[in-house]
């Protein structure tokens, strides 16, 4: 197979489009899906500061490298879950990527910061672990944005990634989550930070490519609670249809927000206020995640409730944590 | 040929001379779901792999919420 651009040999074959490129030319025609992407969807400009979300991954990485290289403003943000040896093995793998190229990388700690991990904010509210998980990065890297004076987040989404998720949406006719999906989730309340997801029209073995490539050192190993997830199934469906029918995701994605989008769009932003407990923007009282953080540690308080009566006759720990929010959950890395 | 599935954690041999799709059928892999690598080369599915050489597939399905 042959290059499209120098007709040399060919490493990467982009079957949705009817092409292959060599290493070279597949750089170059990764940025400039993403140059349509920021341009086309007004997503930041080169004079703004980006939060780039990286989790140690393909996509993330890989967006913070194309990112770099087009000459944007980043910053990355490695939020640590605290699952396990998994969050350990991708931090290392967050700063290796950051300190080789003197990248700045800051890095939020939830099990230091709240004294327990995702999967104990998951059992402790009944929640499974993948939306305890996605609750708390939403949060903090909207909280951390706005501490640190970032306009905009961006998240390494990939065009499959978007295909699965409004797989599930349509399948469950979630037509306000469908509203909601867009490449581009702008600013609708002055605590909230705009969202932007450049790698939508990425799939995701092109966005594995360009990190083997560019020779970026990312974890390959999934995370251990994404075993069973929804997600997992839906991109199995859609790589079946897929290898079927190129371009069937591209389809189904980019067809959606030019033709179904509007059909399920209101121009009704919703109420969102200050969180009593925490400041962040939320539709209730209190937030999601307050509610999820203090429902763990209540929960972890009365375990030691009653391991301390069964036990000893000394006082009970006080729980690591007291407030719902640290002042700075942020500390830089290395 | 040896043929490292790295996200199944195993290796495997296929016989004879191939092109990577046909190893790709014979495994019962979706080529869209991996990439394969030859040294540090990545391959694309019409390319040739010899009966002596070693291959790697490298998982691109990544899960979860985000």
């Amino acid at each position: 197979m042959r290059c499209q651009r120098c007709k040399g040999q060919a490493s990467v074959e982009v079957r949705r489009h009817h092409t292959a490129f060599c290493n070279e030319h597949f750089i170059e025609f990764i940025d400039r899906q993403v140059e349509r992407a920021i341009e086309g969807g007004k997503m930041f400009t080169r004079d703004d500061r980006v939060l780039v979300v990286v989790s140690g991954g393909k996509d993330s990485l890989a967006l913070w490298d194309v990112l770099h290289r087009l000459g944007y403003r980043t910053s990355g943000l490695y939020i640590n879950l605290g699952i396990g040896e998994y969050s350990q093995e991708s931090q290392r793998k967050a700063e290796g990527y950051a300190a080789e190229r003197g990248m700045d990388l800051l890095i939020a700690d939830i099990p230091h910061d709240y004294g327990m991990g995702v999967d104990a904010f998951a059992r402790a509210t009944g929640r499974v672990s993948c939306s305890a998980c996605g609750l708390s990065k939403r949060y903090l890297f909207n909280k951390v944005a706005l501490d640190e004076g970032f306009p905009v987040v961006a998240t390494g989404h990939n065009l499959d990634d978007e295909a699965a998720v409004l797989l599930g949406n349509l399948l469950h006719w979630q037509t306000a989550y469908l509203a909601r999906q867009a490449p581009v989730l702008p600013s609708t309340h002055p605590a909230l930070v705009k969202k932007v997801k450049p790698f939508y029209r990425i799939a995701e073995r092109e966005t594995a490519a360009y990190a083997i490539i560019r020779g970026i050192d990312y974890i390959i190993e999934e995370c251990p609670n994404s075993v069973g997830a929804k997600s997992l199934l839906y991109k199995e469906a859609l790589n079946l249809l897929e290898q079927a029918a190129p371009g069937t995701k591209q389809s189904l994605y980019w067809g959606f927000l030019e033709r179904g989008r509007p059909l399920v769009q209101t121009q009704d932003d919703p109420d969102l206020r200050a969180c009593v407990h925490c400041g962040q923007p939320t539709t209730a009282e209190v937030c999601a995640f307050c509610r999820m953080t203090e429902r763990a540690a209540a929960r972890m308080q009365v375990r030691r409730h009653s391991a301390h009566a069964a036990s000893s006759d000394a006082p009970p720990e006080t729980p690591s944590r007291e407030r719902p929010v640290p002042a700075h959950p942020v500390i830089p890395a290395g | 040929m040896k043929v490292l599935i790295r996200h199944q954690k195993r290796e495997v041999e296929v016989a004879g001379r191939r092109r990577v799709r046909d190893v790709l059928i014979e495994l019962g892999i979706n080529p869209e779901t991996v990439l394969v690598i030859r040294g540090a080369q990545l391959l694309t599915h019409d390319a040739q792999v010899g009966e002596n050489e070693t291959i790697e597939l490298r998982p691109v399905v990544s899960g979860g919420d985000a």
